[in-house]
């Protein structure tokens, strides 16, 4: 089985060969360019260098999210089309879960986390378990200090990965009271050969989806939709709804 | 000559849309999936909400397409997509898909301008119609008179400064409590009223075609706050028809000078805005004053669509103008950049 799997949730684009359980191919690139512009001719570049073609793909795999919404709807996307006109399965991965399985058969708790502005993070809690990863906090969308009181909580060791280590290690270092360790720079970043290895997992247990019925999993809704549960709740949707001429509404 | 088939795919504001087009001109589907329901509820285009719609619908717009069209992929020639001017987010969503679908179906991939897509609506129905003529596009985002000189090739004569002309039928119509969209409500609510109620300002840009809308806009919101003051009752018929009124002068006088000085026997109009009635009845008359042909989309080719994309598309094809795999969304793309 061969699977073409692909991550553009954050600042890496990523793509990825994996072949009969062998990786034959890995691009990746974090820079900051464009993900619209680099995403398809890399995956393109790839293909060409490992003298394959998509007719030899049998599914594609994507990283869903968290992650920023516009990387994550490139990524997806594309993903769509590709499948779509190939039609094939897409296998959908948790962004941070993939970022997890970078770090390998530690006793550590693994905690991904992605800086999602503000002090806050998407971020998720794993420890292995039977040789896979097993889910003590599911994705989720928290504040960094919520997240690294629930990691203390556990009272073991923990490994950070994810981009979110570089903005706050200082806060890391000043909160926890357990032992912890960040990743180095390339176990610490989303790169397609996870996802896919991750994928082909998921694929053995039926979790998989298609091309019509895929979607990203953005994990928070839209601003507008927040502020307008909120203006629900207290009482000012009429203001909200004007649009800034609340008068007339 | 073979034929030609397109697929045009469309996602740059508020519709996910995409059509298979013969020739550029002879529709064989057009399916529209209109995302107005939800905005409705915030009053205006919310443009995260707009891309997560896009993402979730393209996949049954396009297979629609081609169901309707009584073909597959591997019948199609090229795709075609709307990469600007618009919302980035929306843009994006198109963009991606239409880059993946046309690569691995080894499709050539066209980019298409937006506003051009507007101005090839105006094919499909006229087959007799070719460059040159003059074109006024009006819609949500765009208000641009452009001299269409031959296929592809535009001459912007004339722009709106500041507002669209369709952004302003979408403020108005909030403020006196017609609701989202703004157009269509505004043309309805006006036909009960006096365009002659109250008088509101003509503005035009600094050139000689160009186009204001937001001294309008504001003495529209002005005059409101006035009346709310004083007390008085609003009658929303009459603002609406006395603000529509105002934006169809300003359209139309910069439209007949053009006419004017150009010399074109050829006049058309283009984008939603155009399915307004009063501004479709005042240029035309303008046209039948002065002997030239008018023409205007059906109000399905005025929105934003798939057909106009993969028109606009068919036109680039024939001349081999093909977009790489890199190919990104625009927001502001110009028309006749330079």
């Amino acid at each position: 089985m061969t699977v073409l799997s692909i991550d553009s949730s954050a600042l890496p684009v990523s793509c990825a060969v994996i072949s009969d359980g062998r990786m034959t191919a890995e691009f990746t690139v974090s820079i900051k360019l464009t993900h619209s512009e680099t995403l398809l001719p890399l995956v393109d570049d790839m293909l060409k260098k490992c003298g394959l073609s998509l007719k030899d793909v049998d599914a594609l795999a994507v990283s869903k999210g968290p992650g920023s919404f516009t990387g994550l709807r490139i990524g997806c996307a594309t993903v769509k089309g590709l499948a779509m006109a190939l039609e094939l399965p897409v296998i959908p991965v948790p962004t941070l879960e993939a970022l997890a399985y970078d770090i390998y058969c530690t006793d550590a708790l693994i905690v991904p986390m992605m800086d999602a502005r503000r002090k806050n993070v998407y971020a998720a809690i794993y420890e292995y378990k039977d040789d896979g990863l097993y889910e003590l906090m599911p994705q989720s969308a928290v504040s960094l200090d919520f997240l690294l009181k629930k990691v203390d909580s556990y009272g073991r060791k923990a490994v950070f990965t994810g981009d979110g280590i570089y903005p706050f290690e200082e806060d890391l270092r000043a909160a926890l009271s357990i032992p912890f360790s960040v990743a180095p720079p390339h176990l610490s970043m989303q790169r397609a050969g996870a996802v896919g290895a991750l994928a082909l997992k998921l694929y053995e247990k039926g979790l998989y989806t298609d091309a019509e019925n895929f979607r990203p999993d953005y994990i928070k809704p839209s601003q507008a939709e927040r502020e307008k549960a909120l203006a629900e709740k207290n009482g000012t949707l009429r203001e909200l709804s004007a649009g800034g001429h609340s008068l007339y509404v | 000559m073979k034929d030609v088939l397109i697929l045009g795919i469309e996602s740059s504001c508020d519709e996910t849309a995409a059509a298979v087009v013969k020739n550029g001109r002879e529709v064989l589907s057009n399916v529209i999936s209109s995302q107005i329901d939800i905005h409705t509820l915030y009053g205006g285009v919310v443009p995260e909400i707009a891309s997560r719609k896009h993402i979730e619908r393209i996949n049954q717009v396009v297979s629609g397409a081609l169901k309707e069209a009584g073909v597959n992929s591997s019948g199609l020639d090229a795709v075609a997509v709307t990469y600007g001017p618009g919302l980035i987010g929306p843009l994006l969503t198109g963009v991606s898909f239409a880059k993946a679908y046309a690569y691995a179906l080894s499709l050539p991939l066209i980019g298409v301008n937006h506003i051009e897509g507007h101005i090839c609506a105006v094919y499909i129905e006229n087959k007799e119609l070719e460059p040159a003529f003059l074109c006024l596009v009006v819609s949500g985002g765009h208000t641009h008179l452009v001299r269409v000189r031959d296929y592809g090739e535009y001459e912007l004569i004339g722009r709106t400064m500041d507002d669209a002309a369709g952004e302003a039928f979408d403020k108005i119509a909030r403020v006196i409590g017609l609701g989202y969209p703004g157009g269509p409500k505004i043309d309805m609510a006006a036909r009960d009223g006096n365009p002659e109620a109250v008088s509101f300002p003509r503005g035009h840009g600094l050139s000689e075609y160009d186009f204001s809308f937001s001294g309008l806009k504001s003495a529209v919101l002005n005059y409101l706050n006035t009346c709310e003051m004083k007390g008085e009752k609003i009658v929303a018929a009459d603002v609406a028809a006395s603000f529509q009124k105002a934006v169809v002068d300003v359209l139309v006088v910069n439209a007949a000078k053009a006419l004017d000085n150009f010399g074109d026997k050829r006049f058309a109009i283009a984008g939603g805005v155009a399915s307004n009635s009063l501004f479709r009845s005042e240029v035309e008359k303008e046209c039948l004053g002065r002997g030239v042909d008018f023409f205007v989309p059906s109000p399905v080719l005025c929105t934003d669509n798939g057909a106009m994309i993969a028109s606009a598309g068919y036109y680039k094809f024939i001349k081999g103008e093909f977009s790489s795999l890199s190919l990104n969304g625009v927001a502001d793309l110009e028309l006749c950049p330079g």
